[in-house]
This record gives structure tokens, sequence and C-alpha cells, in this order.
């Protein structure tokens, strides 16, 4: 693999291969900004893969109240999932168990459009026990359901896209563990000023990035032995002597384009902090091209 | 474009009937089949032609230069476009409507917006009884839309209302919102008596309380309510004075309890 180098730090001559998924987007508001947050959080929580957790889900942007269907602070938060059946179980239950229960939130459509409906609040109200109220407003449909602290409003029905990305993603390798993370925190930082997607791993990183199948039977993925440094010697490694410590940022996006934006933001960032205080090297992870629709090759990323 | 013009040529000898007179029915016609068009109501035969001098227009926008109380079912089943009333209509103005936007710049009679889905009536003057009420023998009134009305409404405004907003900024007669299925119908000005006698479900906004309010409905309290919210900034591109009732503390009556129950009246804070 041929390798460029920008400011110093090598980009492998590769790409990063994502497939379709089906996404979905909310806006949750609250009295403040930090219950708000504190409802995104929650349901966000176990959402970093789709193998473990049903879905992928992050916090997108914090809302002013000015950017608010209700006029108060928020959070839009994406969902990401294989199919629309496991997207509205998934909406349907953490909606459920951590943002209906999140001190005086509320719950609206973050997508204006898209191919098909979920339910949300058609499927929430039933919590409302015949107490439950709907209100019309033009075409949106909204549920009140009384709860102890007021009424946790609900937006009937949210859409989803089918034309969302999930598994863009840029591996950082460095000379040491403190440097390879600075770089990473960096590309994550700048890849959260772009709209529509969200990083799912904790802080947007991942430290275990997997290979697919194991040695044992039942394990669907397992370390990717190849960019582990400590195997260095012992296995076919895709590190070089100079590399210390490795980690993985995910992106999933709304569209194509939202996670290639987001891809190249990263890149430029660690590519602006340079080897010194940085990363040595970037590279991504494919299956050779077979197994996902979307390629972004790193070279077309370059700042 | 300028619009397509109906002026008035003298007080009309009948009640007319205007219904025909909407954008959907003009477009494609001459002025001088539109002049044909008959709107009597009696056994005496009126076309528009002889009620109104017709200048050529947009037939999207509809202007009446001048009106009258026996201008009956102005807008009745309009879809789309614009029609503009320069002076009062008579009775079921708007009624049937499903889009586009009728505007009075007068006083409308018994039974606007009755039956209406969708669109917009802005009534600049009072509104007669029966705003968005069914006619006898219908099961539901309005069902889509919004109704503004800069003054005062008749009774049983809102009567059996099923969906969509009235908004009245002035006061409203006996039996407001009175068998209301749904929809939100908010009052400025005092309410007559027994504001939502037998609503089943929906929301009626009162700015100043009601001259007898129903023993039937039950105080739940002030509240801040998230969905009020949610309403004023609907409303407010139609009326900002409804919008600012809306963000006022309400106090939350359930009710009407000797029906369904699932239906309230916010009492804005004075």
């Amino acid at each position: 693999m041929r390798a460029l180098t920008a400011n110093g730090v090598a980009i492998d001559d590769t790409f990063a291969e994502a497939f379709e998924m089906r996404a979905t987007a909310i806006v949750i508001t609250a009295p403040t900004a930090r219950w708000a947050e504190q409802a995104a959080v929650t349901m966000t929580g176990f959402a970093t893969s789709v193998i473990g957790c049903g879905c992928e889900a992050g916090i997108e942007s914090v809302r002013s109240s000015r950017e608010t269907p209700d006029g108060r602070p928020g959070v839009r938060v994406l969902l990401f999932a294989v199919s629309t059946q496991e997207l509205q179980r998934q909406l349907q239950s953490r909606v459920g168990q951590c943002v209906l229960t999140s001190p005086g939130s509320a719950c609206y459509a973050g997508l204006e459009a898209g191919e098909d409906r979920l339910k949300l609040g058609a499927a929430i109200r039933y919590f409302g026990d015949g107490w439950q109220i709907a209100k019309r407003l033009g075409a949106r449909r909204y549920w009140r359901v009384p709860v102890m602290d007021g009424e946790f409003v609900c937006e009937s029905t949210i859409h989803l896209t089918k034309s969302a990305v999930g598994g863009g993603n840029l591996i950082v390798m460095g000379e040491s563990a403190a440097k390879t993370l600075a770089a990473t925190e960096a590309a994550v930082k700048a890849m959260r000023g772009v709209a529509d997607v969200i990083m799912p791993f904790p802080g947007g990183i991942a430290r275990s990035g997997s290979k697919v199948g194991s040695k044992y039977k039942g394990a669907g993925a397992s370390t990717n032995d190849a960019y582990c440094p400590t195997l260095k010697g012992a296995v076919e490694s895709a590190l070089g002597p100079e590399i210390a410590s490795v980690l993985e940022i995910v992106i999933d996006g709304l569209t194509s384009d939202a996670v290639a934006k987001a891809m190249r933001a990263g890149l430029a960032a660690i590519v602006d902090l340079g080897p010194d205080r940085g990363a040595l090297r970037v590279g991504a992870g494919n299956y050779g091209g077979r197994l996902g629709r979307h390629h972004y090759h790193l070279r077309d990323l370059l700042p | 474009m300028r619009p397509l013009t109906f002026t008035l040529r003298g007080a009309p000898g009948q009640r007319l009937d205007l219904s025909p007179l909407t954008p959907q029915n003009l477009a494609g016609k001459t002025t001088a089949k539109i002049a044909e068009i008959e709107l009597g109501t009696t056994r005496v035969r009126v076309t528009t032609g002889e009620v109104f001098r017709i200048r050529e227009g947009d037939p999207n926008a509809v202007l009446f230069e001048g009106g009258s109380s026996r201008f009956d079912r102005v807008g009745m089943g309009l879809s789309a476009g614009m029609i503009r009333v320069e002076g009062e209509v008579g009775v079921q103005a708007g009624r049937l409507m499903s889009g586009g936007r009728l505007r009075i710049h007068g006083a409308a009679g018994p039974f606007a917006a009755s039956g209406m889905s969708g669109g917009t009536l802005e009534i600049e003057g009072d509104a007669g009884e029966r705003l968005g009420g069914p006619l006898s023998g219908e099961t539901v009134g309005m069902s889509g839309g919004v109704v503004h009305v800069h003054s005062d409404a008749g009774q049983r405004a809102g009567d059996r209302l099923r969906r969509g907003v009235i908004l009245i900024e002035g006061r409203a007669g006996a039996y407001a919102g009175s068998r209301m299925i749904a929809g939100t119908l908010a009052i400025g000005g005092e309410a007559g008596d027994l504001p939502g006698y037998l609503m089943g479900r929906g929301t009626i906004l009162l700015g100043r309380g009601a001259t007898l309010l129903s023993p039937t409905f039950g105080d739940c309290g002030e509240h801040a309510l998230v969905a009020a919210q949610l309403l004023a900034d609907y409303v407010a591109p139609f009326s900002a004075k409804a919008a600012r009732l809306f963000r006022r503390p309400l106090r939350r009556l359930a009710g009407d309890l000797a029906a369904l129950g699932k239906g309230e009246i916010l009492l804005a804070r004075l």
C-alpha cells in the first residue's frame, strides 16, 4: 500500500467501506439544556454498535431554544439500525425508558422528510392509560401524556431515511497512546461541527477495532489483531515499528455526503496537528470493497 | 397580476348564493361566461353580471368590492387560491372549505366555516352563531384549517368542532365549544355561559373567563404546559393576541365530566 504524506502525517492509500442503514432523528427538549442533554445521554447509552446494541445512536448537535419546536433548549439525536423494524423497536424502547422518564422532557421529529415513518408518540402514548390527549397542529400531531411532573409531549410519528450510511471510519496511528489520543480527539472535535453525523463510540472513539470472524464459535467479530501494537511481532501486522497505539473513529451519517464531509474534517484536524503532537499515520478500514456500497478514499478527502 | 374583481352594483334584491364564484370554478371562464352564472335563491333569476361589474383578472385571487348580509355561501368549497370580500357577508361563508384563503373585511353571518376541513378563514368583523358548526343532520363541524375572528362570535362557536383551530379575539356567546369532539378554540374576550358544554375532547382557551362556568369541569390547577407553547407558535402567524394568551400561565379545567371528560378549558391568568 503506497502512503501519501500531508504535513508529515502518512496517509494510507486506502478507503473506508461503509454500509447503507436506516436512520431517524429526534429533538429532545427540556426546561434546561442540562436536562435535555441528560435525557439524550441516557437514551444514547449502550448504542455504540448495531452488532451488540441493536442500534447506533448519539448526540448530533445541541439546539438553542430558538431552534426547537417548543422554545426550550434541546438536543438532536440520531439513531441508526440495520432494518426499519429494529429502528422502530430501539426508538420506542429508548425514548420510552430514557426520555419519557427524564424530568420536563419532550420529544419531536428531527427529520423534515424521509421515505417512511416510525411511530414515536403513537407508540408511547399508551403509558397515559387513557388520559393521553392528541393535538394536531397543521400537518403535525402531538401526544400529551400526563406524567408526575406535568405532561410528556411527544410527536406522534417521525420520518426515517433509508439513505443513511453507517461505518465511515478513520484509523489513527501514533507513536504513543497520548499522542494518538490527542490526534483522535482533535479529529472528533472537528467532526462534531459537521451536521447529520454521529460518532457512536465513547467520546467518538473506539480502541477495540474489530475484524470479521473469530476462532471461537458464535463470535461474529473479534479483535483486529493486525492493528494491535502488542501483537506486532506475533501476527501479520499492519503496523510498522514506529506505531505504539491505534484508535478508530466510526462515523454514521444521514447521507453519504455528510459522512464524507465528517471524514474530511477529521482528516484535516489530524494533519493540522502534525506528527510531533499527534498521529504518525492515518488509515481506514474496509473489507476489500465487497460488502459496503460506500467507499471513502482517503486520498480524495485530504485537505 | 390584479385580482378578478366583482364590484357590487347595488344592494341585492334577494339572498344570493355566491358559492359558484370560487377560483376553482372561475378558472378558464371568460368574463361573459362568468356574467351568466346564476346566483339567485328565489324564483327570480339573477345572474352574476346583473349583481356585479366584473373586471378581468387572476381567478386565483378573487375580490368582491362591496359586501352584503345577503351574500350567502361566499367561498363555499374553496380548495385553493384566495377570496377577499370588502364588506360583510351572509350565512355559511367558507362552508366546506378545504384549502386556500378567505378574508372578509366585515362581519359574517351564522355557520361561517361550517364543515371546513382546511385553509384559512379570516373575519375582521363579528361572526354569527355556530361558527364552524355543523348544519342540521350533520354529525361533525369543522374538521381542519384555521378560523380567525378579529371581533366577537355568536352562540355555540366551535359546536361539534372535530379538528382545526378557531381563534376569536373578542367575546363569544353562550355554549362556545359545545359538544366539541377535538380541536382548539381560543377566545380572547369573555365567553358566555357554559363554554365547553358536553365537550368530549379538545382545548378551549379563555382569555377572560366566562360569565358562567359549568360545575362539570374539574380544576386541575395552574401549569406551564409545553403543549401551550406549541399552540402559541402555531397560532402566532394568524393572531399575535391569541399567541400571547397561550403563553400566559394557564389553569386547566378538565371536562366536560358530564360527557367523555377528556377535553380541557384553559383559563389564562389575568
